[in-house]
């Protein structure tokens, strides 16, 4: 296939406009969907990720690198659905009851979407019964919660308890974010996963679907 | 300078400003997620109670409880009918803990919204902040404080409007990000937020929360070096650590004192903390110099 190379660099310039004329010339031009994400866009927001870790890119390039996946990917999609293409994986995000920042759970699931996942966004002041009931529901494979206060985060540990009460912890891997949040807390509470930026949050994702 | 800062900074420097409200209200039974701005209407006993412990502790300077009392943020916790009550209570209960000990400076936290992603315009902001400000000076606020901003843009949106009351202004950034937590959650460095908050009017500015003082010995050298201003240090007492669910600040008083005395030679003119710093942290420090 014909490589759109310009496509990954409006993604990782963070150009929505550029980055949605390409997709539809090249989706005019008879280009695979499928290959558009795979080999332009998640690279590019790879490449992002990449950016953001060695402090080349802070939190302005990223939310615009997504906004410009974001614009790509609404002309991909309904394709993808047509033709059956699965996402790498499925993600229900909130932030936590009480909690109300939505900074940091806004870029962990923008980046999440620039991996390829689908991402249901649950919003913040999440509470445990609508965790639950995304799992229920909507079929998530991984749970991602979000607290910037040490007030709220023990909200984390009644998802988990909760998950468990129901029956329903081994059949969804919980992942933990947030300024407070530690690794020793991740595993004092019993989650699969502890990321400390948006960018690892997707690399913990994957390797925990991997396993 | 402003001559209410003219007058303060005479004085043996840096002065003592307050510590953390938020983390002394929960010992008082602020529960998790629960607004802190709410409590000065429902317990102005409990909160002109941690002002006035600051203010016998040794502050000369102190806030008000009016972090996140600004429209965006209130509407969120379904209290925006309640603004107005809230600044001006939120002044009036820290002007009479302060009564001719201490300033008070109203504190003007950020909305949370972008300015520089679209998410907001540069004049709602503007306005909203002066909303905010509006009500701050009719309960009493001798200046302001605005803190813990993490957009330089915002930070100017709230300048602009706190400043047109004609009252002295600190802005104070928090540097939280980055491989040496020296930038902003936006990548601004102290020399870039200095040069904007300066050339912005800023009667002093500064830098709070997001780290332990240490890091702030270098932060506080860099935005010496980069500003005639006066430079404004508010530090968390360490970052905190979860025990049994609670958080828990490690520093103690006196270590907190012993790098605050650092941050004094890097040439701070107001000195005090922030999330989990308690009144005996700024006893520790109105003894150290």
């Amino acid at each position: 296939m014909k490589e759109y190379k310009e496509l990954y660099t409006a993604v990782l310039e963070g150009k929505a406009k550029d980055a949605r004329a390409i997709t539809e010339k090249a989706l005019a031009e008879g280009a695979d969907p499928k290959q558009l994400v795979d080999r332009e866009m998640i690279t590019a927001m790879a490449e992002v990720g990449r950016r953001f870790e060695t402090n080349e890119y802070f939190v302005p390039e990223l939310l615009i690198s997504a906004r410009a996946m974001k614009a790509a990917l609404e002309l991909i999609k309904p394709l993808l659905v047509k033709s059956g293409v699965q996402p790498v994986g499925r993600v229900a995000i909130g932030t936590v009851k009480g909690d109300l920042h939505d900074i940091g759970k806004n870029l962990v699931a923008a980046m999440l979407e620039g991996g390829g996942f689908e991402v249901v966004d649950l919003g913040v002041d999440v509470s445990i019964e609508k965790f639950i009931a995304a799992v229920k529901e909507k079929n998530v494979e991984v749970l991602g919660l979000s607290a910037l206060l040490t007030t709220t985060m023990p909200g984390m540990k009644g998802v988990i308890e909760d998950l468990k009460g129901q029956g329903l912890r081994e059949k969804v891997k919980v992942i933990i974010g947030g300024a407070p949040v530690t690794q020793n807390y991740a595993n004092e509470i019993g989650a699969d996963g502890y990321a400390d930026n948006a960018s690892s949050a997707v690399a913990l994702a994957k390797q925990l679907l991997a396993a | 300078m402003h001559p209410t800062f003219d007058a303060l900074l005479s004085a043996r420097l840096p002065v003592v400003t307050d510590g953390g409200w938020g983390t002394e209200f929960q010992k008082l039974g602020l529960a998790p997620g629960e607004c802190p701005d709410r409590w000065n209407l429902e317990h102005p006993d409990r909160v002109k109670k941690v002002a006035r412990a600051y203010v016998d502790a040794g502050s000369r300077v102190i806030l008000t409880n009016t972090f996140g009392a600004n429209r965006v943020v209130l509407e969120r916790q379904d209290l925006a009918g309640k603004l107005a009550e809230i600044n001006r209570v939120g002044a009036a209960l820290s002007r009479e803990a302060a009564g001719d000990r201490a300033l008070v400076l109203a504190s003007i936290g950020p909305t949370c919204k972008m300015v520089s992603t679209g998410e907001i315009e540069a004049a709602e902001l503007q306005e909203i902040f002066a909303e905010q400000a509006a009500a701050l000076v009719e309960g009493g606020a001798q200046g302001f404080v605005l803190e813990t901003f993490a957009e330089v843009e915002e930070a100017c949106c709230a300048l602009a409007a706190a400043k047109a009351t004609g009252l002295p202004c600190v802005v104070s950034m928090v540097f939280d990000s980055g491989k040496a937590k020296d930038r902003t959650m936006m990548g601004t460095t102290p020399e870039q937020a200095a040069a904007q908050l300066d050339a912005s009017g800023a009667d002093a500015l500064g830098a709070n929360c997001g780290q332990g003082i240490e890091g702030y010995i270098s932060i506080c050298a860099r935005l010496r070096a980069a500003t005639a201003r006066p430079i404004w240090i508010k530090a968390n007492a360490g970052l905190p650590e979860m025990i049994e669910g609670k958080a828990v600040y490690r520093a103690t008083p006196a270590e907190f004192a012993a790098h605050a005395l650092k941050v004094k030679a890097a040439g701070a003119s107001f000195l005090g903390g922030c999330c989990g710093t308690s009144p005996a942290f700024i006893e520790a420090l109105a003894k150290a110099w």
